[in-house]
C-alpha cells in the first residue's frame, strides 16, 4: 500500500527511476534471487567442466582416434591429419576464448555438442533418450520408495501403533543393508535366471523397436520390475529410519503434549501434528536425492543393462567419448542445481518459519 | 446455595459454590527408572470447589507437573498412575476409557501450558489450532459448524483473551511469548471447561506481561465460573491470585489452606521457611534460603522427607511418615508436630 501512495506522490520523477525501482523490486524477490543463484552455479560448474579437461593437456579427439586405431590394428599414419580435420569439426582448433564463448553460448541454447563415439549423433539426443529411461524408472521408483519408506517410518515412530507392526516392518528394513547392485543380482538370479518369470536385462526386448503399443508398454514394465524392486527395497529403509527418528523427536515436543491435552483425535495428531513436522527434513532429503538420481543408480543400471544415463555414462567412459561424458556431467549439474532451486522455492510453502527469512 | 460463598476468601468478586469440582484422593504417580521407582507424586489428597482458585507451589522437582499431567492422564512412560482417584464433576477420570478421557480433555478439563515454550504447532495457523480442538469434540448427532461459524468462534475467543482477530491467520513464530500464552488460553477456554490447569503459565515472561496474563486468566476463569489449579514458583503471584494454596514437598502435599491464613500463619515447618525466604520491601535483610537440598525421590527416608532440613525435627520424625492432619477451617498439614491437634 505504501508503495502505491509513493508512486502517486512521485509521479513526476523520470521513468528511469521507476524502472530502476521495478527492477530492484524484482531482483529483490527471493524466487528471482534463487534463480539467479541457480544460473550462477550452473555457469560456475560448466566453466570448471570446460577448464579441467584442458588442464590435463590431453586431446580427446586424438585419444579417441588412437584408441580406434589400436583396436583396428596398426595403421597410425595420417592419424594426425585425421585428428586435425576432426578437431576442426569440433571447433577444437580455435583459440581458447573462442572455444569458451562457443561453449557457453551452446550451453545457453542447451546444445551439448556431438558425440565422438556415435558420430554424428548429438549428445543431446543420446543423453535425452537415456534420461527418459532413467527418469521414468528411477524417478518413479525414488518417489515411490520415499512415500512407502516415510509412511513406514511414520508408523514405526508412532507410540500408539499396534505392537505387531514392529515385527512386520523391522525385517523389511534390514533389506536396506544390502547394497542395491547385490540385491539386483540376487533378484536377477532368482526371478530371471532360475524362475524365468522376468527378463534378464535391458529396458525392453532386444528385437523390438520402441513404440507406444500396448504390448511394448507391458514389455517395458516387465523389464522395470526387477530394477525397481532392487532400488525400492534398498532405499525404503533409508527413508523409514530417517522418518522414524524424526517422529520420535517430535514426540518430545511441547506441541505434541499440548495436542493430547487438547483432546484431539489420534489420527489428527498423527497426520497434522507429528507427521507434518517430522516430514520437513525428509523433504530436504528427497530433493537432494532427486538431484542425484541421474547418476545415483549407475551400478543398478549396469547390473540390469538398463539403457539409462548411468549405462550411457559407463559406455562413454569406456569409449572415451569426451563430449557425452561432458554432456552428462552438465545434466547432473543441472539436476542438482535445479533440485536445490526447487527446494528453496517450495520449502517455504511447507515451513512457514522459512518464509520470514526470505521476505 | 449457588450464590453463597462455600469457602471464605478475600478475593473480590469470587463466586465459589459448595460443589466439588475436583476431588483427588490418594493419588500417586511413579516413574519406573533403572535406578528404582521415583515417587514423584505420592498419596496426594485435596478438593477443589467450583469457582475456586487453587495454587500448587513447591520447589523445582517436587512433583507439581507430575501431579498436573497425571490428573489429565497425560503421564508418559516410564511414568504411570500408581493409585488413587481423580473425581471430576462426579466421574472418576482414572476409570474412563481412553476415548472418553480424550473427550473429557478440553471440554471439561483444559491445560494452559507454559507460555514461552513451544506448545503451538509451528507449521499451523493459530486459527486452525483453535478450530482443531473444537472439531474433535463435536457431538456426533449435532451438525458440523460451517466455516464461517468456526471463524466467528475463533474471532470471539481471540478477542476474549485480548488479541486482535487477525492473529488467527498468523503462525506461532510470528507471535511474542505473551501473545502465545494468550492463544494457549483461548484454546483452553474454547469449550468452556470447568477446570483449568495452568502449569507455570507465566514463567519466562517479563513481570509486566506476567501480571497482564494472570489478570486475563483470572477474568476468563470468573467468566466461565470455572475452577483453576495454578502451578507456580512465584509465591507473590500466587498470593495475589489464589484462594487456596497447596504446598508440595518431595512428591507429597504437606500443607493446604486459604492463602491469607497460610501466609500469615504457616503450620508446616517447610511452608514457614518458604514464606520466610520471600524477599520483603519492609524489612531489608539477608536473602534467606532453605538450607540443605530436597531428598532424592528414589531414596526417600523412612520418616518425614523434610527431616534433614527441618529446624523442629524430633524423634518421631525419623520413625514414621507424617499423615495429613485436619486442623479445622479448611487447613491441613502433614507434620508430626500437629499430631495432637487433629480434628475429624
Ligand atoms: N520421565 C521421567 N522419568 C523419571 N523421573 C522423572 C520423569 N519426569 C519427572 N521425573 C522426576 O519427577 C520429579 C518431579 O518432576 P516434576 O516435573 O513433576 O517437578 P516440578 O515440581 O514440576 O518441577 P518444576 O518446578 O521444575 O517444573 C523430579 O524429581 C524428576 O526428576
Ligand atoms: S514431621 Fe518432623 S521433620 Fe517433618 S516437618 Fe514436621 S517437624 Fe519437621
Ligand atoms: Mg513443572
Amino acid at each position: 500500500m505504501t508503495e502505491q501512495t509513493q508512486a502517486v506522490e512521485n509521479s513526476s520523477p523520470s521513468i528511469g527511476v521507476s524502472i530502476f525501482r521495478i527492477i530492484s523490486g524484482v531482483l529483490g524477490h527471493f524466487v528471482v534471487k534463487r534463480f539467479l543463484f541457480f544460473l550462477f552455479v550452473v555457469w560456475l560448474a560448466s566453466t570448471v567442466i570446460f577448464i579441467i579437461p584442458r588442464l590435463s593437456g590431453q586431446d580427446p579427439v586424438k585419444e579417441k582416434l588412437l584408441l580406434e586405431a589400436q583396436r583396428g590394428g596398426a595403421m597410425q599414419t595420417g592419424l594426425d591429419a585425421m585428428a586435425k580435420s576432426y578437431q576442426k569439426r569440433f571447433g577444437l582448433d580455435q583459440p581458447m576464448w573462442v572455444q569458451y564463448t562457443n561453449f557457453v553460448t551452446d550451453l545457453a541454447k542447451l546444445n551439448l555438442g556431438v558425440s565422438i563415439a556415435f558420430f554424428p549423433r548429438t549428445v543431446n539426443d543420446i543423453v535425452f533418450e537415456s534420461l527418459m529411461w532413467t527418469l521414468g524408472l528411477m524417478g518413479t521408483v525414488t518417489i515411490l520408495a520415499f512415500i512407502l519408506g516415510t509412511l513406514a517410518g511414520a508408523i514405526l515412530g508412532w507410540p500408539r501403533k499396534p505392537g505387531w507392526l514392529q515385527y512386520v516392518f523391522m525385517p523389511l528394513l534390514t533389506l536396506s543393508a544390502i547394497p542395491q547392485y547385490l540385491l539386483g543380482m540376487i533378484l536377477i538370479f532368482a526371478f530371471a535366471f532360475k524362475l524365468g518369470w522376468l527378463p534378464l536385462f535391458g529396458g525392453y526386448a532386444p528385437a523390438t523397436m520402441p513404440n507406444l503399443s500396448f504390448s511394448f508398454i507391458v514389455e517395458v514394465l516387465r523389464h522395470a520390475i526387477l530394477p525397481a524392486f532392487a532400488i525400492i527395497f534398498s532405499s525404503i529403509g533409508f527413508w523409514a529410519i530417517g522418518m522414524r527418528g524424526m517422529m520420535i523427536n517430535t514426540q518430545g515436543e511441547d506441541y505434541m503434549i499440548q495436542a493430547d491435552a487438547k483432546g484431539l483425535k489420534g489420527s489428527r495428531i498423527f497426520m497434522r501434528y507429528a507427521v507434518r513436522n517430522a516430514l520437513l527434513p525428509q523433504v530436504t532429503g528427497l530433493a537432494l536425492v532427486m538431484g542425484t538420481i541421474i547418476t545415483g543408480q549407475v551400478l543398478v543400471e549396469r547390473v540390469f543393462s538398463y539403457p539409462g544415463v548411468g549405462d550411457i555414462l559407463f559406455q562413454a567412459i569406456r569409449l572415451s567419448d569426451f563430449f557425452v561424458i561432458r554432456g552428462i556431467v552438465i545434466v547432473i549439474v543441472l539436476g542438482i542445481a535445479g533440485a536445490t532451486f526447487l527446494l528453496d522455492v517450495l520449502y517455504p510453502l511447507l515451513d512457514p518459519r522459512i518464509r520470514v527469512r526470505n521476505s | 446455595m449457588s450464590t453463597e460463598q462455600a469457602i471464605q476468601t478475600y478475593r473480590e468478586g469470587a463466586r465459589i459454590t459448595d460443589v466439588d469440582a475436583l476431588v483427588i484422593e490418594g493419588f500417586s504417580v511413579y516413574y519406573e527408572t533403572d535406578a528404582g521407582t521415583v515417587k514423584a507424586c505420592d498419596d496426594v489428597t485435596f478438593t477443589l470447589k467450583q469457582g475456586e482458585r487453587f495454587a500448587l507451589v513447591g520447589e523445582s522437582g517436587s512433583g507439581k507437573t507430575t501431579l498436573a499431567m497425571g490428573l489429565m492422564r497425560l503421564t508418559r512412560p516410564p511414568g504411570h498412575i500408581a493409585s488413587g482417584s481423580v473425581t471430576l464433576n462426579g466421574r472418576d477420570v482414572t476409570k474412563l476409557s481412553d476415548s472418553e478421557m480424550r473427550k473429557t480433555r478440553l471440554s471439561e478439563l483444559a491445560l494452559v501450558p507454559q507460555g514461552a515454550m513451544n506448545s503451538l504447532n509451528p507449521v499451523m495457523r493459530i486459527g486452525r489450532q483453535i478450530i482443531d480442538g473444537i472439531l474433535d469434540h463435536l457431538d456426533e448427532d449435532a451438525g458440523v459448524p460451517t466455516k464461517d461459524e468456526l471463524q466467528e468462534t475463533v474471532r470471539d475467543l481471540l478477542i476474549r483473551v485480548g488479541l486482535r482477530p487477525g492473529v488467527a491467520r498468523l503462525h506461532p513464530h510470528e507471535l511474542s511469548g505473551g501473545m502465545k500464552q494468550r492463544v494457549a488460553m483461548a484454546i483452553g477456554i474454547s469449550l468452556q471447561p470447568n477446570l483449568i490447569i495452568a502449569d507455570e503459565p507465566t514463567s519466562a515472561l517479563d513481570v509486566v506481561v506476567q501480571r497482564q496474563i494472570m489478570q486475563t486468566l483470572g477474568r476468563l476463569q470468573e467468566g466461565l465460573d470455572a475452577s483453576i489449579m495454578l502451578v507456580g514458583h512465584d509465591m507473590g503471584l500466587v498470593a495475589q491470585f489464589a484462594d487456596t494454596i497447596g504446598v508440595m514437598y518431595a512428591g507429597k502435599l504437606v500443607e493446604v489452606g486459604p492463602v491469607e491464613e497460610v501466609f500469615s500463619e504457616p503450620k508446616h515447618p517447610y511452608t514457614t521457611l518458604l514464606i520466610r525466604s520471600l524477599p520483603s520491601l519492609q524489612e531489608k535483610r539477608e536473602f534467606l534460603g532453605i538450607p540443605g537440598l530436597p531428598p532424592q525421590l528414589i531414596h526417600l527416608p523412612q520418616g518425614c522427607a523434610f527431616a534433614d532440613r527441618c529446624p523442629s525435627r524430633f524423634e518421631k520424625c525419623d520413625e514414621s511418615i507424617p499423615q495429613m492432619i485436619n486442623l479445622g477451617g479448611r487447613r491441613k498439614t502433614a507434620c508430626h508436630l500437629y499430631e495432637g491437634e487433629g480434628q475429624s
